[in-house]
């Protein structure tokens, strides 16, 4: 998921002189990188095609698979309402009240990101059971916290910071003098909140709800974790449980079209509202509202919040690991595993950085219609529900380049792919600071593109570069399903081993990899939070 | 920075993809890992041969080789069941093993074309909660199970290799007609699904399912683990499907490279040393006869006494049951 939001306004002192043509060490590799994005797809497409039309209507008018779209729907719904309920009341609490520490509550609301939903997953599972926490410590017998509910809480309780952090941006840049006004004309409170607030917050909320969506579509392992049949988890087991290809293509299909049917919906609802401030002047921020006695539900509803987000999964993992930790061989394996996860995730990193400076200098530099197309082009990548990206590269290789399969090559291309647009973001937003007027000089005194490029260029966009790596490199050190089809047999990384482990129960078993992943999710959280620098 | 994060990505990089490939033999395992790597590692230790073993489901990885043909990175294949040794031996793409090594085999145990070998053999049973269902309410025949009474009580995997065996020896026994009819009653009972049978008789304690319809060798590790597991297990009456005795199955692949490796761990798995460890640690039932029996274990007189008659080679056709259990919704 996007930790950053990719500015595309460019001033215009960051082109080059007009009329310049981009030199063909920018256009091939750009070319290149839209050339590979679409492939996969195509390969879907192949895939689909393989079955005859009568075999195609069986497949695609299957009731199955009413069932499977409106699971995933329900999931979706519910993951947004629980998600909002976590979120919105957070939000207004750190922009709008006098409770005191509200910068402390904004940094524990980003936390849970460093908790994935397959480790939310994992927590919820070790509590009820036979063998879980709450029958071994307190003797209570609760049954497993599965299906629907353990999907969507798993789900929620990883993604709601995505919503509070637009629902904050959105609440702190609301002019208050329109709150003011209605509360002058005799509105209520709760009808100023009704007709003034929520319409306002609604792009803030529908851009956090299409971001926490198609993570909610994509995502596989906590709804497999969870065994709540979803649209992945079905790939999955049309894949994993009878290898049928061409039904997974088709569903992996469906679930595409379902993705561009949340995207397509976004702009529906957006574009039927048009909020702009008329008057003029800045706006102003709104007095905080004083809780009073108030004050002890909003410190249950913090306690509530954060018991379960950051508590609860943390106490788990304090449980399993210290209170019935596993053999001490399990915890050798970790520094292992960490070290084989990161020789797959910093080639990939690094090879992210490499296609996205050239693709990122073309766009900023020379724009035109060809670049904004390659660039567009790397969204398909992100966008693309992972299980479906890896389904298409395993095809892929089957069928065209057998010499990649099962090879950690693939895997690398494979995790590039879905994490070229995030690589993308810090090192465009360097090109663009840097100046072309160097450039332009260097160019002039007879340099070429090329020397240009690395004596001129490079050296000012190093930041950008290192900052584009690490969070290509974070992300893929927690992946679970790309990893899941395409890492070589025998390469298990560190989420592979959480997953696999959890799903043979064997909970104290998976704890060292899981907290490995929690801390190490934790660094590059922090990291995260001193770039967006929060006030 | 950039120059120390290159240089250490090459080292790191090298450094594994030289140890990926330092494996003599790749197996494409349809069992699980927590009863197959202890055996594999104990092979490793005695022979010196690396093994790397690909994890998966028995019918997906049957699947798989015959997707990748003969460019299949494998070596060997162990399958949960007998159907998906046939399958592969039907599409000619395994090796034929020397004579030799079915010397103490009884014949219940090999293919007719020396394609594959068993390395144990297994009961399906009913396995059922001791607090919330008791043996009498276990009815005569595993047909019985769509009975109303029964609704959303029972667990099945429909994606384990042993349960799509069942399935195929089903339709064997009884035609696809009823087999369907079958599972569309199950499907109608709201079943739980389970991704494997370990997972279901977890399940059957942790409350989620009263039944569950699994392999004989999993509830006696739960008991060996907590001697109050509230799990119990029997059978159907003598000669019902649902008693059905199958084999896990080993082979080598006709396109691998390391045959002669491949041929020792297929020997080494029906030796007396892992016979010994399938039948004590993993509860399974011993292809060979020089093995200490298993307490735990019904005797295999009684199992055997109490299986339908199904000769294993018929068992091969995995795309029908698949295709059948997608019909019936539960794909």
């Amino acid at each position: 998921m996007a930790s950053q939001t990719l500015s595309s306004s460019q001033p215009n002192s960051a082109f080059l002189a007009p009329h310049r043509r981009a030199p063909l060490i920018l256009l091939i590799p750009a070319a290149l990188v839209a050339l590979c994005m679409v492939i996969p797809l195509v390969y879907l497409v192949l895939r689909a095609m393989q079955a005859d039309s009568a075999q195609v209507m069986e497949l695609v008018f299957r009731p199955k698979n009413l069932e499977l779209l409106l699971n995933t729907l329900y999931l979706t719904g519910g993951v947004l309402a629980v998600g909002t309920f976590l979120a919105l009341p957070l939000a207004w609490l750190v922009t709008r009240t006098d409770i005191p520490g509200r910068r402390l509550i904004t940094i524990l609301a980003v936390v849970p990101l460093a908790i994935p939903g397959y480790v939310m997953a994992y927590a919820l599972l070790g509590i009820g059971g036979r063998y879980g926490v709450a029958a071994r410590l307190f003797d209570i017998s609760i049954p497993n916290i599965q299906g629907y509910w353990g999907a969507v809480l798993a789900l929620a309780l990883y993604t709601f910071p995505y919503l509070f952090l637009n629902l904050r941006a959105a609440l702190q840049g609301l002019d208050s003098s329109l709150e003011e006004s209605a509360q002058s004309l005799g509105y209520s409170r709760f009808a100023i909140w009704r007709s003034i607030i929520m319409p306002h917050l609604l792009p803030a909320l529908m851009a956090g709800y299409l971001v926490v969506g198609l993570y909610v579509l994509g995502d596989f392992g906590a709804v497999a974790l969870m065994r709540y049949e979803a649209f992945s988890y079905a790939i999955y087991t049309q894949y994993a449980g009878a290898f049928d290809r061409i039904y997974a293509a088709w569903l992996s299909i469906m679930l595409l079209a379902l993705a561009l049917a949340f995207v397509v919906m976004e702009i529906f609802v957006l574009r039927r509202k048009r909020l702009a401030s008329v008057g003029s002047g800045t706006a102003r921020t709104a007095p905080a509202v004083r809780l009073g006695r108030l004050r002890p539900i909003a410190y249950l509803y913090l306690a509530l919040v954060f018991g379960s987000s950051i508590a609860l999964p943390g106490a788990m993992l304090a449980y399993w690991l210290v209170l019935a930790p596993p053999d001490v061989s399990v915890f050798m394996q970790v520094p292992w595993t960490f070290l084989r996860s990161a020789s797959a995730a910093l080639p990939a990193a690094l090879l992210a950085a490499l296609l996205a400076l050239p693709l990122c200098y073309l766009a900023v530099r020379y724009p035109s219609r060809f670049s904004t197309t390659v660039e567009r082009s790397t969204y398909i990548g992100y966008a693309l529900p992972p299980l479906t990206l890896g389904l298409a590269l395993v095809f892929f290789a089957l069928q065209t380049a057998f010499f990649l399969y099962q090879t950690m090559a693939l895997l690398i291309i494979g995790w590039t792919m879905a994490t070229l647009v995030l690589a993308m973001g810090p090192i465009r937003s360097a090109i663009l600071q840097a100046r072309p007027n160097l450039e332009e000089a260097s160019q002039a005194l007879g340099y070429g593109p090329l020397a240009t490029f690395y004596h001129v260029v490079f050296p000012r966009l190093k930041r950008g570069v290192v900052a584009g790596v690490v969070l290509v490199f974070m992300f893929c050190m927690k992946e679970l399903p790309i990893t899941i089809l395409l890492a070589p047999t025998g390469f298990n990384t560190l989420a592979v081993s959480v997953f696999s482990r959890t799903t043979e129960g064997l909970m104290a078993e998976a704890a060292p990899f899981a907290a490995a992943i929690v801390i190490f999710s934790g660094i590059s959280v922090s990291m995260i939070l001193r770039r967006e620098k929060f006030s | 920075m950039l120059k120390k994060i290159l240089a250490s990505a090459t080292v790191a990089v090298s450094l594994f993809a030289g140890a990926a490939q330092a494996a003599d033999l790749t197996l494409y395992s349809g069992r699980g890992e927590s009863f197959v790597q202890p055996i594999i590692d104990q092979f490793e230790r005695d022979t010196g041969i690396k093994v790397n073993v690909r994890y998966g489901g028995t019918a997906q990885l049957a699947v798989l080789i015959q997707e990748e043909g003969r460019r299949s990175p494998a070596d060997l294949f162990w399958g949960q069941d007998a159907g998906a040794m046939g399958a592969l031996a039907n599409a000619n793409l395994l090796a034929t093993l020397p004579r030799g090594t079915f010397k103490d085999i009884p014949d219940i145990y090999r293919s007719e074309t020396r394609q594959w070998i068993a390395t144990s053999g297994r009961a399906r049973v009913i396995a059922y909660s001791t607090e919330r269902a008791s043996a009498e309410e276990i009815p005569g025949s595993v047909f019985d199970l769509t009975d109303e009474r029964f609704k959303g009580r029972i667990a099945i995997p429909p994606t384990n290799g042993g349960f799509q065996s069942f399935i195929t020896a089903m339709r064997v026994a009884h035609g696809d007609e009823r087999t369907l009819e079958w599972l569309r009653g199950i499907k109608a009972n709201e079943p739980k699904i389970f991704r494997n049978n370990t997972t279901a008789v977890a399940g059957i304690a942790d409350g989620e399912a009263d039944f569950a319809l699994v392999n004989n060798y999993y509830l006696p590790r739960f008991v060996a683990a907590d001697a109050n597991f509230p799990v119990a297990q029997t059978f159907f009456d003598k000669g019902d499907i649902g008693n059905l005795v199958n084999v896990a199955g080993i082979a080598v692949l006709e396109s691998s490279k390391n045959k002669r490796n491949a041929q020792k761990l297929v020997e080494y798995l029906v030796s007396p040393a892992a016979q010994q460890y399938f039948t004590s640690v993993v509860n399974e039932y011993p292809v060979t006869a020089n093995v200490i029996s298993n307490p735990v274990l019904t005797d295999l007189k009684v199992v055997l006494d109490a299986a339908p008659r199904m000769n294993l080679d018929k068992l091969e056709d995995l795309d029908g049951t698949l295709a059948l259990l997608r019909r019936a919704g539960l794909l």
